[in-house]
């Protein structure tokens, strides 16, 4: 499996370290209650099929990418900076 | 057909023309007292315990594909009882003890094989952790022996004792431990339940959950609607995609673990043995075959193949630990798909849904613990109460914090474990 680093280019899986699904980038506020932070944290919708989650280019520039990838294939679909998707995240937000 | 030495001998010399298939192959009937999805080592055993210790007969298995084709065929097959936190320790404890008299029992031979396990240790801290790991085992009435470097090299003269980096201190000796034929303790549950009068119904997967008022009432399949009050989700890795049907997110991540098997050999290695510094763990088939694996790919994978990465990292440890390892061929290799729990230990609960019952979460531990998790899951089923062995296997138990079961000691959080 190779991964494209919005930032270096395209680089061998081992450069990067998996921290988990994208639902990482959308830390619930912290008044937001338990059913909201358990999801949060623990449960998953953990697809068979395309999935987003959240690596780190430890191995290279450092930067946290979300990459678009399918799990039965392990075909990487697309990348974007993790930095870009939660400034629209925060845009999103009412 | 009741199998033995004698029925073995008969059949041997009459050419072999008395033997029957183990198991039957039903239509599925319009309803069942109880439904357990999933036909592999834990839906198997649901199975024949609801059967053998409840009484509960009108009983159907429902499998995709073929019986035992998931997990159960694809681990490394070890069977142990070494935890150390309550809630895990007494539930091994007696899944060991399950195991011991299995073959009675099932009248199946399912080539249990208490060889013994050694877990080896590097350093002076290690070892602290192994000596109270073995006391906990000790105290849970299991057995531990901790072996100094001699002992170590008395079992295992072929190790490399002094690497640079992980010379070897000592192990932890677990002469219970061994390994069984994987298959066989599906076939033998299967053939089990079947004869008990369980309905083992292949090629039939379920789509849909069928809910009235909060309380399940059924499933829709590939081979028509199933009605039943009672049904059991117990499908490991796809545990997220059948909890989906009944509205339900897990706290499970599905991930790939890999397994290697080289060709054939002469006896070499009498034991198991876990280098649990570099990810590595061996043992040897009855068919000759080193079997061994490591860790997790760690991303979520549902392709039951792993990456090359992995694979070079497990040989490289296996090299570190034993160097003649060098002279085998690897034969093949392959992946199963582990549901990984954020604290590693699983789940044997009731859901939301009233007669709804979940067994899932065996991250990469699942073989040894399929005699327990079904007589566990068949005794919630059947009372709808968590047996006392299973008791700290809850599912809320990650919202409330309360009763987390973190045997590495990490944190409750997705990959770590």
């Amino acid at each position: 499996m190779r991964i494209t680093c919005p930032i270096c280019g395209e680089r061998d899986r081992r450069e990067f370290y998996y921290v988990g699904d994208a639902v990482l980038l959308e830390r619930p506020d912290p008044e937001a209650g338990e059913a909201a932070w358990d999801d949060y944290l623990h449960n998953r919708d953990n697809p068979a099929g395309d999935t987003r989650d959240l690596w780190s280019h430890e191995g290279g520039c450092g930067a946290w990418v979300v990459v678009t990838r399918n799990t039965v294939t392990h075909e990487v679909l697309a990348t974007e900076l993790a930095s870009d998707v939660a400034a629209d995240l925060r845009e999103a937000r009412p | 057909m009741r199998f033995s030495g004698l029925r073995v001998l008969k059949e041997g010399l009459t050419g072999n023309k008395g033997w029957g298939p183990h198991w039957r192959d039903p239509e599925p009937k319009a309803e069942y007292d109880a439904i357990v999805i999933g036909g592999g080592g834990h839906g198997l055993s649901t199975a024949y315990y609801l059967a053998r210790n409840h009484g509960l007969t009108n009983v159907a298995v429902l499998e995709k594909g073929y019986l035992g084709g998931g997990n159960v065929g694809r681990n490394t097959t070890i069977v142990r009882a070494n935890y150390f936190l309550p809630g895990n320790s007494e539930f091994y404890s007696h899944s060991l003890k399950l195991w011991e008299g299995l073959e009675e029992d099932l009248n199946y031979n399912v080539m249990h094989s208490q060889r013994g396990l050694i877990n080896l240790f590097h350093s002076d801290g290690q070892r602290d952790a192994f000596a109270r790991r073995g006391n906990a085992m000790i105290n849970q009435g299991d057995d531990a022996i901790l072996l100094d470097r001699e002992g170590v090299r008395r079992y295992l003269p072929y190790l490399d004792f002094d690497n640079a980096r992980f010379p070897i201190y000592g192990g932890l000796y677990h002469p219970r431990g061994g390994t069984a034929r994987h298959d066989a303790v599906a076939w033998g549950y299967a053939r089990g339940a079947d004869r008990r009068g369980v309905d083992l119904i292949q090629n039939c997967e379920v789509t849909g959950i069928d809910i009235e008022n909060g309380k399940v009432t059924g499933v829709q399949t590939t081979r028509g609607s199933i009605r039943a009050r009672k049904v059991g989700i117990v499908v490991a890795g796809r545990s997220g995609q059948v909890a989906a049907m009944a509205g339900m997110r897990l706290p499970i991540e599905s991930h790939v673990l890999q397994a290697f098997v080289t060709e054939g050999l002469k006896p070499v290695i009498d034991h198991v043995v876990s280098f649990g510094m570099g990810h590595f763990y061996i043992s040897q088939s009855d068919k000759g075959g080193l079997v061994f694996g490591g860790d997790l790919d760690f991303y979520a994978s549902y392709a039951q193949r792993g990456n090359l990465p992995m694979a070079e990292h497990v040989m490289e440890a296996g090299m570190t630990l034993m160097p003649m390892l060098g002279k085998a061929k690897v034969l093949r290799s392959w992946g199963g798909i582990m549901d990984m729990t954020p604290d590693g230990s699983p789940i044997i609960d009731r859901t939301g849904v009233e007669g709804l019952y979940l067994d899932c979460g065996w991250c990469y531990g699942g073989f040894k613990a399929v005699p327990a998790s079904g007589w566990c899951m068949a005794h919630l089923m059947a009372t709808d109460s968590p047996h006392e062995v299973a008791a700290g296997f809850r599912l809320d138990r990650f919202r409330s914090g309360i009763g987390l079961m973190d045997e590495e000691g990490t944190g409750a959080q997705h990959n770590l474990h």
